[in-house]
């Protein structure tokens, strides 16, 4: 890296600060006299962030240095960084919340992602490790045909990492804006130009160190929490509970949730229901469906592959996927507690009617824990809070694109377009700068133009295409000696056909006739609503009061959400494929599309026999199993 | 891509040594990742169709639907846990005493 960058390195630092603060903001989560207090959290950590890549950027040197960070990374570094780049937003805030709405099933859901890394670490970690070099096609290539493995390779690099970025970006931009109220697209520029720099300067050196120091804040901040919302029980989990079950508020978000049988059920009763399956997931094909795809899918992330580049040995993968286990799990273990905290001190229906997902519950219960909304530690906590969840999103953020970039630059135009390794080491880094700057302003672009749709599922897709695609090829070209470019090829482009197109008549995507439905759903008993609020008003018991406040402001949000739905689709019968109802009645596709993708690479490979694939078996074999000459294949 | 001459990968993988590391290993991992993936998908299965063994209280408030739950963490990271230590303990060294041995040219072919 020249004088010349680092210069521009350095005033992109100055300049981003004021950018952000002197935006017009709307309503956010921080009260307005508090906000130079959350912009200071938020410069100090975009500070110390912006250090570490500026120190990166003298590392960056060769396409090794900026995909892999030259392999010089170590098991326990490279654990923290996995637990960076996995715990999202969508799992940070999204776990959390959906704890605070629905008890159990929030908590259940957490387990998947856990599990997930059995599968990472037993099949795909080491031997990923030993055959490949900067991405996912690397070791598709390595014994199939290269020329067709990096197209079909990068493809589905790209598709899923851009389902995965979407949603990030539009979800990073929804939550910057409720949190501290700047304009939408501010923040989805704010993540952007910050991941890019990153990435831009620092490579993987920085993407990496962005990642440990996120997860090291995110774990901060969450013990800190923990123990605050722990601490009066004496840490007794039974106590704990059942202070939550036994507080008003949970029991009436579950008699809202369970509706008419509510009527016979006890106060203490409607709150054990809270410690219950069943008040979130109701359809148990699909939630298994969901299941298959976190568990196979996190080993055919790229993002998450890419890391295993990152450590000189098999042995340093195996310590990583193992640091990463007991970060990602204990945090997850550390959620339960914000969730049902948040619903207990919180309270669900005060959570929900500042973000109807829940998102604002680990915000809210810091914001809670310090004092409350008027007190400057309460506003401290939420900043600090706030800032962490910035920081997620931009280091996934970074993760993803960096995948993404590799895949262009390494895979499509060294690989495919020259050929090979003949393309000098200089120009390689060019490249994939190149292929960062193209992706990252194609992530600001669809972050602003997808403003105000429902993405959340696009995560979910992103993990079964995965899943469908990248894992039974990269599992099989590992595994089976009779797999071949043939079959490869038919599993990418069938594993991910099958679970988009799936996806795109499944009931994920807008059906006009189910909205106007749901939206009269609201308006019919709105009025029964309203008059039992009215009374609660008039009670003398001012908690009561206050919580019937907290209501009324939330069932004004959903009339005016069910009227804003019903006028989007105003005039239409269908959805954009021209149907009335859903063709395939599950929200995740994995439970049809995993073994669809199984077996194309199956029948694709007994169909197409390849001799290269054949021949090159037992080097493959060898190699994944014992490592001999892995050392050196770094040293590139 | 090329392999590098000085090693022939067939008889890496008809050597004795490497045809028994790789029948523990094989064994060994099919083994723990169907008993992970199958002990996983209880935890659904049982939420789904089972919910009023989910339903009993085991301690205080805490029933066993959430003790199920706690234990599944205890049990991935149990499975990592004696994954990595076998693997440290046994295919390390076996592993490296086979590379080693090619790296280096020992065995002639």
């Amino acid at each position: 890296m020249n004088l010349q960058n680092r210069k521009a390195l350095a005033w992109g630092l100055v300049g981003l600060v004021p950018v952000v603060c002197t935006t017009a903001y709307a309503q956010g989560a921080v009260t307005p006299e508090y906000r130079w207090l959350t912009f200071t959290v938020f410069a100090a950590i975009i500070a110390l962030t912006m250090y570490v890549t500026y120190v990166a950027s003298k590392r960056v040197k060769s396409a090794s240095d900026f995909y892999t960070a030259g392999g010089g990374v170590t098991g326990l570094q490279n654990g923290w960084a996995i637990a960076g780049d996995y715990l999202s937003a969508a799992s940070f805030l999204g776990i959390a919340g959906l704890i605070s709405q629905y008890g159990y099933d929030g908590f259940m859901y957490s387990v998947g992602w856990l599990v997930a890394y059995i599968t990472v670490l037993l099949v795909i970690a080491e031997p990923c490790r030993n055959i490949g070099r900067y991405t996912l096609s690397d070791i598709l290539a390595y014994r199939n045909n290269p020329r067709a493995m990096r197209i079909v390779g990068a493809l589905s690099v790209i598709t899923v990492s851009t389902f995965y970025l979407t949603a990030q970006m539009v979800g990073g931009g929804v939550l910057v804006k409720t949190l501290i109220g700047i304009d939408y697209e501010v923040s989805v520029i704010a993540v952007g130009v910050l991941m890019l720099a990153y990435v831009l300067f620092g490579g993987m050196v920085a993407t990496t160190w962005v990642q440990i120091i996120k997860a090291i804040l995110l774990v901060i901040a969450s013990l800190v929490l923990v123990v605050l919302v722990w601490l009066p029980y004496g840490f007794s989990l039974p106590g704990f509970l059942q202070d939550v079950v036994a507080d008003p508020k949970v029991q009436a978000k579950v008699a809202t949730l369970i509706g008419d049988p509510a009527r016979t059920m006890t106060a203490a009763e409607l709150g054990q229901r809270f410690l219950e399956p069943g008040l979130y997931f109701k359809a148990p094909i699909d939630q298994i469906s969901l299941g298959m795809a976190l568990v196979f899918g996190t080993a055919g992330l790229p993002h998450i592959l890419m890391r295993f580049f990152t450590v000189p040995t098999a042995q340093q993968a195996r310590k990583s996927v193992v640091w990463a286990m007991a970060i990602i799990g204990g945090f997850y273990i550390l959620t339960l507690f914000l969730g049902f905290g948040a619903a207990k001190f919180v309270g669900p229906a005060a959570i929900a009617s500042v973000d109807a997902g829940g998102n604002m519950a680990a915000p809210l219960l810091a914001q809670y824990l310090g004092g409350g909304a008027n007190s400057f530690l309460g506003n401290f906590m939420l900043a600090f809070v706030s800032a962490v969840a910035f920081a997620t999103i931009v280091a996934v953020v970074a993760g993803l694109v960096l995948a993404a970039a590799s895949a262009i630059a390494h895979d499509l135009y060294v690989g495919v377009y020259h050929g090979g390794d003949t393309v000098p080491p200089q120009q390689q880094v060019r490249a994939a700068r190149i292929a960062t700057v193209i992706v990252g302003a194609m992530a600001i672009t669809i972050g602003i133009a997808a403003k105000g749709q429902n993405v959340a599922h696009l995560v979910a897709l992103a993990f079964a295409v995965a899943a469908s695609a990248n894992f039974p090829c990269v599992l099989l070209t590992l595994y089976w000696k009779r797999c071949s470019t043939g079959g490869i090829v038919a599993g990418m482009i069938i594993g991910t056909v099958v679970a988009v197109g799936l996806t795109l008549v499944s009931p994920n995507v807008t059906y006009p006739k189910a909205v106007r439905a749901a939206s009269q759903k609201v308006f019919d008993g709105e009025a029964a609503k309203r008059s039992a609020i009215e009374q609660a008003l008039l009670s003398t018991d001012a908690e009561a009061v206050s919580q019937a406040k907290i209501n009324l402001t939330a069932l004004d949000k959903a009339v005016a959400k069910a009227r804003d739905d019903v006028a989007k689709v105003a005039g239409k019968e269908r959805s954009f494929l021209g149907l009335e109802e859903p063709l395939f009645t599950l929200k995740n596709p994995g439970i049809i599309s995993i073994p669809l993708g199984f077996l194309a690479v199956l029948l694709g490979s007994l169909l197409f026999r390849d001799r290269r694939s054949e021949e090159l078996w037992p080097e493959v074999y060898a190699r994944q199993n014992t490592g001999i000459l892995a050392s050196k294949a770094s040293a590139h | 891509m090329t392999a590098p001459p000085t090693i022939d990968w067939n008889a890496v993988i008809n050597d004795p040594r490497f045809q028994a590391l790789h029948r523990k290993k094989q064994g060994f991992l099919t083994g723990l990742m169907i008993f992970s993936v199958v002990f996983y998908f209880l935890l659904p299965i049982g939420a789904a169709y089972f919910q009023d063994l989910y339903k009993i209280k085991v301690w205080g408030v805490v029933n066993f639907g959430l003790v199920f739950a706690l234990i599944q963490f205890i049990v991935a990271w149990g499975v990592a846990f004696y994954y990595s230590r076998r693997a440290g303990s046994e295919f390390d060294r076996l592993a490296r005493e086979i590379a080693a041995d090619y790296e280096k040219g020992k065995v002639a072919t």
